[in-house]
């Protein structure tokens, strides 16, 4: 068995003296697994830090196997992001949740091509924005995706202001009044495009995490990933 | 082949780093070949490390003395703290003979995967002494990895409030080094950190 694919490092665990177990969510072959002989050398561990674009190459002798791992840098994308808090609280933060999320060795070009997307997008000021529509489209990738194109109650498109915790769509101004208190807020940079506000990247974070906590990691008892809470922390700060 | 005492030794020197089990079969051997001049020498050596080596109380080096000679040493600068993960990069830094000021080591870094939070780290302790009036400066000088430069600003960010300086490691060429044989993260970390000549 043996592959080659583009990849992004979601995370390196030393594994013996030198050796790594690496995670990467790859284009065509999804989050897989492989051993990297020397990953935590001199020589490759800072092409096996999260985030990274790498070139994968994975074989083993069965399909079910750990098998091994090469990885040759493409873009150094953590290295960039090192000096700024908040965009290394992204990377680590988006790297963990692929992590968290995603099944293994399913393929998952949508996922891939969105995170590719956003670690492009962090050279921009505007990626908090993009990192809001990055997990509304990671829970559409896995099945979860929110209806936010017009009114659970009344079908219009116009004055859309809450989510429904329930049914994931949206709902408008007028019919949500009411029930104000149980609804999610629904930043208005989701409806109409352009760039959200701190306030509303907050809103918008609150909306995705409370749908990733439950259809995606709670039925898994898994914790929300420390490094996004930490993200989460930073962008309110 | 043999008998369960030299299988024991064979197994644990088998565990520390650097020796698999056909190199700690060699040192095993080698051991019992040098029962008198070597084993029972490194056996006492053992013995007296694990019952004298304590962790210090003030910036958790490894040392006979708590607190250790570095914590105790009087001719050290008090202005300046470095912050290391490990005692491995603390003995690093000592190596280099580069800072002459006290030291806190962590014991680890901020790690969903290893499941280490902020409480593990001790940052309280290290807070405390930044506070110290005494105190002006706290070098971060964490991996320049991700969990390694995430730490540091965790800590940055707590030290805000405590009226030091707070500054890291220069990330980029090593000494030696040429820019040919740079992965693209080291040269563009580089770049970013030129300096006027």
């Amino acid at each position: 068995m043996e592959w080659t694919d583009d990849a992004i490092v979601l995370s390196a665990r030393r594994h013996g003296e030198s050796g790594a177990v690496v995670h990467v969510l790859s284009a065509g072959h999804g989050r897989h697994a492989g051993l990297v002989h020397g990953g935590f050398g001199k020589a490759h561990r800072g092409a096996l830090l999260p985030g990274n674009r790498v070139r994968v190459r994975w074989r083993a002798r069965l399909a079910e196997q750990l098998g091994t791992m090469t990885c040759e840098l493409v873009d150094a994308v953590a290295a960039r992001a090192m000096d700024d808090p908040a965009r290394l609280a992204a990377v680590s933060s988006a790297c963990a949740l692929c992590e968290a999320t995603l099944p293994e060795r399913q393929p998952h070009g949508p996922a891939f091509l969105a995170l590719a997307a956003l670690l492009d997008a962090l050279e921009s000021e505007s990626w908090p924005t993009v990192y809001v529509h990055w997990e509304l489209a990671l829970l559409r990738d896995l099945g979860y995706g929110l209806d936010l194109g017009s009114c659970a109650a009344t079908g219009a498109n116009d004055g859309l202001a809450f989510v429904s915790p329930r049914s994931g769509r949206a709902v408008s101004a007028s019919a949500g009044e009411p029930w104000r208190d149980k609804l999610l807020a629904l930043p208005r940079f989701l409806v109409t495009g352009g760039e959200g506000d701190a306030g509303e990247i907050a809103q918008g974070l609150v909306l995705t995490g409370f749908f990733l906590e439950r259809h995606v990691l709670g039925p898994n008892a898994l914790p929300m990933p420390a490094a996004r809470s930490r993200l989460v922390d930073r962008l309110r700060s | 082949m043999t008998g369960p005492e030299i299988d024991r030794l064979i197994h644990l020197l088998a565990r520390l780093p650097g020796l698999g089990p056909r190199s700690a079969r060699r040192a095993a051997l080698r051991l019992i070949e040098k029962r008198d001049t070597l084993m029972a020498p490194l056996a006492q050596a053992i013995a007296d490390a694990a019952d004298k080596v304590k962790t210090c109380a003030i910036c958790g080096n490894f040392d006979s003395v708590d607190p250790c000679a570095i914590c105790a040493d009087p001719g050290r600068e008090e202005a300046a703290i470095c912050v290391v993960e490990d005692v491995a990069s603390l003995w690093a830094m000592e190596r280099s003979g580069s800072f002459r000021g006290r030291y806190h080591v962590l014991g680890g870094l901020l790690s969903a995967l290893d499941g280490v939070g902020p409480e593990e780290l001790g940052v309280g302790r290290l807070l405390d002494r930044a506070r110290d009036p005494g105190v002006g400066e706290v070098i971060l000088a964490t991996p320049a990895t991700v969990e390694g430069q995430t730490t540091a600003h965790y800590i940055a960010d707590r030290l805000a409030d405590c009226g030091v300086r707070v500054s890291g490691l220069a990330h980029g060429v090593p000494v030696g080094g040429e820019l040919d044989h740079l992965d693209d993260g080291t040269i563009s970390a580089a770049v970013r950190a030129r300096r006027t000549f």
